[in-house]
């Protein structure tokens, strides 16, 4: 009985023969799920996104790094400016998210590993956390700009001068003096890369044991 | 002969001021300026703008040469004496813009230098417990590492009270001043020894020594020269006052002193200007000093074994003076580590050749420089060949030691190198510099016959120190050369009868006799006598201190940095500390009440870490003016005598709510 539910789940497994006869048919999702889990792993070094101020007095720019787990680049400098319009220290921001990034995608990244060895619909299941990783991050990345954009102090020196605003997620914007461009940067690329390699591993994996299931039946 | 030529100067000398009215005239353009054809290889707008301005194409070429465009940076570096104001001046070249003035031996208020930072540092300074609020900058000295500029650390004196300041290259911050204990003022100050182990500094004008009183009948037994050699330690960044010594020498007034290199390592040398031990009284019917200091055609260079002198030293055979280690003269001459050599008469400057191979000395008296050998020189100590003067200390013959002499004009002063074996020597009379080609090393280096005059371009007034780029180093670099002119004349818009004097560079990049004045510098302080000129990339300071909360004094994180929310106001007793924060644009806290009779510290730490946010701290009222960079910690001391309403302000304009930076200092009035 459970041998049967767990082969349910895990669904067909190729025969000695058949993956002689085929090895890369069998290999390329596998390669595939590996290659999204590494890309995964890695991706938390880098930043998800980055923010670039321009002004006048900063022939240098002003650069903001959103990292799974922290922001970097010249948050003190930011913080000071945004202090003159009221806006909440960067660090505050998604302390939850942050807090649970270092072991969550390495997680995810896991459940694309195991999904390697499993061949039915459950496979869609488990690699469908990471498959929409870029997506919750930018979701996520909008709650808190447009949280931290549209709650100013109204005691702030400049808070008369500048109505809340939701800034940029992607592209261009204007903050006072400041030119802004924002990008999803290395570590969202390469989320989303892991995302087309997921997307690509799940066809060729349905592709691979799709006859196998129809014969077992 | 000697005498007319004598004559001939002083009347030329003269003949100086005289000539001003002639000389104005004499300014106007001797070229043709160019015409607004768009000849020239001009575009036709350059043209336009050259002929209306009535610009020649040597004007237009000096204009290439100079301009910098908005934040292209210049390629050397200039430190020079602020002369009369106590402080160095930081000049670009070839744009000669004046980068920054570091507060040295006086109060200096936009660094705050005295007025709140600094004040034991600038307490080194003080002559017989007195606050001293000026001084007479002379030499600045680059540190160096095996002869060459290595762009760490910067020295300079202060003839006035013989007085050494150290400046720390990272942050072009005042670091040290020390008083020599024994030396009343200075003038063979600041050179440093090729690895910058020791940096000398010769007296001037002789006296007892360590401030003793002694009648002036007694100048011959009782008055004094010295040469101090101040150990520097490059960990630490201070001069070791316990590890210094100076040597007891002849009241001869010892002039400027440099160090050997290479061939001439561990010697030391000095010119010295009134051998004849004039004691002057004009009014009491004496030779004035100007006359009696002038009366021997030769005076004495002194030629010191540093080596030896550092062994006596260390082996404990220095006597004790005002409780700083001295080298006896008598002690100087058994060792055998002191002698002397005619030298042309009131000479300036004794420098020594890059390869350290020769020694140039001008009298200032004489058309030649003349050039000492030192292979000569250790050939006839080895031998034994001298005479003696009144105090038995050996005397050399010119004609054993000397390698040649080179006649330039007149008023030979001070002498620098290039890379094309060149020498350059200020001829203040003639208001020129010549270029004179060496022999020895050199001679191969360029086509011009050794030991001969090449050319000479006039300068405009009076030159007195000249500066090439990294002129006086093992390797120097040639391009340009600064003559550092005492008077500026007609050279700039009357501002009243109190000139600035006038730093012009020259172009000597190419051989030969094709010198060209490229730009006139304004300097609008007193004597400033002498600059270094560095390459830009051998200088690599912060461009914000290392760490929040950072005492610059001691170039580290003080133990009473405020780190933001830790602002508060403690009072014990009468005692009272303010720990304090400055960010854009605000302070914490902005409200202090305390009471008059309190003692304040307040410490006060910049926590921004932009580059360029600085904040001014002012406590008008108290004299309070501080400069806090970036990162910066500064904890500063006063008593609270004043009631009333103090606002304390931000005085660096450092945003746009600059103005709103302020806060209130409450000191209640006394029961």
């Amino acid at each position: 009985m459970m041998t049967l539910k767990l082969q349910t789940v895990l669904g067909p497994r190729a025969s000695e023969e058949e993956l002689k006869n085929h090895r890369l048919r069998y290999t390329w999702p596998a390669l595939c799920f590996g290659g999204a889990a590494i890309l995964l792993v890695v991706s938390i070094f880098f930043p998800y996104w980055s923010l670039t101020l321009y002004a006048p007095q900063y022939p240098d720019n002003l650069v903001v790094h959103a990292y799974v787990d922290r922001v970097g680049g010249d948050v003190a400098e930011i913080d000071g400016l945004n202090h003159y319009i009221g806006m909440r220290p960067l660090g505050e921001a998604a302390q939850l998210e942050k807090s649970v990034s270092l072991i969550g995608i390495p997680a995810l990244a896991l459940l694309v590993v195991v999904a390697i060895f499993v061949h039915s619909q459950w496979t869609v299941l488990l690699t469908l956390p990471a498959l929409t990783l870029p997506i919750i991050f930018l979701l996520d990345l909008f709650y808190w700009l447009n949280n931290f954009g549209q709650n100013l102090d109204p005691r702030a020196a400049l808070s008369n001068s500048i109505d809340p605003f939701t800034p940029t997620i992607l592209g261009e914007g204007l903050i006072g003096q400041f030119r802004t461009v924002a990008i999803a940067d290395v570590g969202l690329l390469m989320a989303c890369g892991a995302s087309v390699l997921i997307l690509v591993g799940l066809f060729l994996q349905r592709q691979a044991y799709k006859p196998l299931v129809e014969q077992n039946q | 002969m000697k005498r007319n030529m004598f004559f001939l100067v002083i009347l030329s000398f003269l003949l100086v001021a005289g000539c001003s009215l002639a000389t104005q005239e004499q300014a106007a353009p001797t070229k043709a300026p160019v015409q607004s054809d768009g000849g020239g290889g001009l575009s036709s707008d350059a043209s336009a703008i050259a002929a209306e301005r009535g610009l020649s194409p040597d004007d237009i070429n000096a204009a290439l040469k100079t301009y910098m465009p908005t934040g292209v940076h210049d390629d050397y570096m200039i430190f020079s004496s602020g002369g009369h104001s106590g402080q160095v001046l930081v000049i670009g070249v070839p744009s000669m813009r004046i980068l920054k003035v570091i507060g040295v031996f006086t109060p200096e208020p936009w660094q705050g230098w005295g007025y709140g930072v600094g004040h034991e540092i600038l307490d080194g300074g003080k002559v017989n417990g007195n606050d001293i609020h000026w001084a007479d900058t002379h030499h600045p000295a680059l540190s160096e590492t095996a002869g060459e500029y290595d762009g760490e650390w910067l020295f300079i004196n202060d003839k006035s009270m013989a007085r050494i300041a150290v400046i720390d290259l990272r942050d072009f911050e005042t670091k040290q001043i020390v008083k020599n204990p024994i030396a009343m003022n200075d003038h063979g100050g600041a050179f440093v020894t090729p690895n910058t182990e020791y940096i000398i500094e010769g007296g001037q004008y002789s006296a007892p020594l360590g401030g003793e009183y002694a009648p002036i009948e007694e100048y011959n037994d009782q008055y004094r020269g010295s040469v101090t050699l101040w150990k520097f330690n490059r960990d630490t960044g201070r001069i070791e006052m316990e590890n210094s010594f100076a040597i007891e020498l002849p009241p001869y007034w010892q002039d400027l002193c440099d160090a050997g290199k290479l061939a001439s390592e561990g010697w030391i040398f000095c010119n010295s200007f009134n051998t004849e031990r004039a004691t002057g009284g004009i009014e009491k019917g004496n030779p004035p000093f100007e006359a009696g200091a002038s009366q021997a055609d030769t005076d004495y260079m002194h030629i010191i074994d540093l080596v030896k002198a550092e062994e006596l030293f260390k082996a404990g055979k220095a006597d004790v003076i005002n409780d700083f280690s001295v080298i006896s003269m008598q002690t100087a001459i058994d060792e055998g580590l002191l002698y002397l050599a005619p030298e042309p008469k009131s000479p300036h400057g004794v420098d020594v050749t890059p390869d350290g191979e020769f020694m140039v000395v001008s009298g200032k008296l004489d058309p030649h420089v003349t050039i000492y050998s030192i292979e000569k020189i250790k050939a006839t100590i080895d031998a034994g060949k001298w005479e003696t003067d009144d105090y038995g200390i050996p005397v050399l013959a010119l004609d054993d030691v000397k390698e040649a002499q080179v006649e330039l004009g007149l008023g030979p002063l001070h002498t620098q190198f290039d890379d094309q074996g060149y020498a350059y020597t200020s001829l203040f009379l003639d208001s020129m510099v010549a270029r004179w080609a060496l022999g020895g090393n050199f001679a191969d280096k360029n086509p011009d016959e050794p030991w001969t005059l090449v050319g000479k371009t006039s300068v405009h007034y009076n030159i007195g120190h000249l500066m090439a780029a990294e002129g006086d180093t093992t390797s120097p670099d040639g391009k340009y050369l600064v003559a550092m002119n005492k008077w500026a004349l007609d050279r700039f818009a009357n501002v009243g009868p109190l000139l600035p004097q006038n730093f012009q560079l020259l172009d000597i990049d190419n051989e030969g006799d094709s010198m060209k004045l490229i730009y006139d510098m304004p300097l609008p302080l007193g004597e400033p006598h002498y600059a270094q000129m560095i390459k830009a990339d051998k200088l690599s300071p912060w461009e914000i201190y290392p760490e929040v909360g950072w005492d610059s004094g001691k170039q580290e994180v003080s133990p009473n940095a405020v780190a933001p929310g830790e602002e508060k106001v403690v009072r014990d007793g009468k005692n009272v500390e303010v720990f304090m924060t400055a960010i854009r644009s605000h302070f914490t806290p902005e409200h202090v009440e305390i009471e008059q009779g309190d003692h304040v510290t307040w410490h006060i730490t910049n926590i921004e870490r932009a580059y360029d946010a600085t904040h001014g701290f002012a406590i008008p009222g108290y004299d309070i003016n501080l400069s806090l960079e970036a990162n910066e910690h500064i904890t500063f001391e006063f008593d609270a005598t004043a009631p009333g309403v103090f606002s304390y302000y931000c005085t660096e304009f450092c945003s746009a709510l600059h103005l709103e930076m302020k806060g209130y200092l409450l000191v209640k009035p006394a029961e």
